[in-house]
């Protein structure tokens, strides 16, 4: 088995209802993702897309399994980076499950067919800062960019 | 600085700084030994190896590899994805984001900032042209 392929675990303290929005809603997606929202109707079969803040489409694809509060499954394709585009479609496995002390385990599993993937590379250093930055703003209001924005931590 | 007023947010921030402070003993005690931060070396070079995978290049007995895992896992420094009946490791870098955002872009900020009040200084700024 050659696939390319990343896992990334956080536990936040919320609930599985306030973490799916904050992936979904842009209202939320903005403040902790560089600027990002996404664009879909969030059913199985929908199309997705991810849109950057100058309004460039970055990724498109398709929603292939949703479960609310519980779990979605997105084929996702790079539109911006030939290279990447290139490679075709990966699939983005997103898991939320309540865990120990009201936290809430949230995983992401991104996978491409495709061994050495240099889009799975592209994303694995945006994830860990993305989920770190959410993690900040449902725990204590403020996301990593917005302290960095003002200077200082609060 | 510190604020002493009593209000919801600032319970809010606190309570969230003494469980990050519990998470970060957790990750820091999980990367104080030898042994495991080979681990971490092991998964960043081939992600998602088996146990087996792992022991071969390791000197150690598979019960100690196996406790060293456990470790890791509970600070969430590896996730554990099974396929079919095959445990596969994964390196978890997010933990070690949360160390950086903390520990190192915090007084990466500060010199930064105290860089931008020498130029300030030298070049004779007032606080209205900068901001």
């Amino acid at each position: 088995m050659n696939k390319s392929s990343f896992v990334y675990v956080i536990y936040i303290r919320t609930t599985p209802e306030k973490l799916w929005d904050a992936l979904l809603k842009p209202e939320f997606t903005r403040q902790y993702w560089f600027g990002v929202t996404q664009e879909s109707r969030w059913t199985p079969g929908a199309a997705w897309k991810m849109v950057l803040p100058d309004g460039t489409t970055a990724d498109t694809g398709e929603i292939l399994e949703i479960e609310k509060p519980k779990h979605i499954v997105i084929r996702w394709r790079n539109e911006f980076r030939p290279e990447l585009q290139a490679e075709g479609f990966s699939v983005c496995r997103i898991e939320l499950e309540p865990a120990e002390g009201g936290t809430v385990r949230l995983s992401i599993r991104h996978e491409s067919d495709m061994p050495g993937s240099k889009l799975i590379e592209a994303v694995s250093g945006g994830w860990p800062k993305v989920l770190s930055s959410l993690k900040s703003l449902l725990e204590s209001g403020t996301p990593l960019g917005e302290i960095g924005a003002h200077g200082k931590a609060k | 600085m510190v604020r002493v007023t009593h209000g919801p947010v600032d319970m809010q921030v606190f309570t969230c700084l003494l469980f990050f402070m519990q998470d970060m003993d957790k990750v820091f005690k999980a990367l104080a030994d030898p042994s495991r931060r080979r681990l971490l070396d092991l998964l960043y070079a081939t992600n998602g190896q088996t146990l087996g995978e792992l022991c071969e290049h390791l000197d150690m007995t598979r019960q100690a590899v196996t406790q060293h895992l456990t470790v890791l896992e509970a600070a969430n420094l590896v996730a554990v994805v099974w396929r079919g009946r095959e445990k596969r490791h994964f390196l978890n870098p997010v933990p070690l984001q949360e160390i950086y955002d903390r520990w190192i872009e915090k007084f990466e900020r500060g010199r930064l900032s105290a860089l931008r009040e020498l130029k300030r200084n030298l070049e004779g700024w007032d606080d209205d042209e900068q901001e």
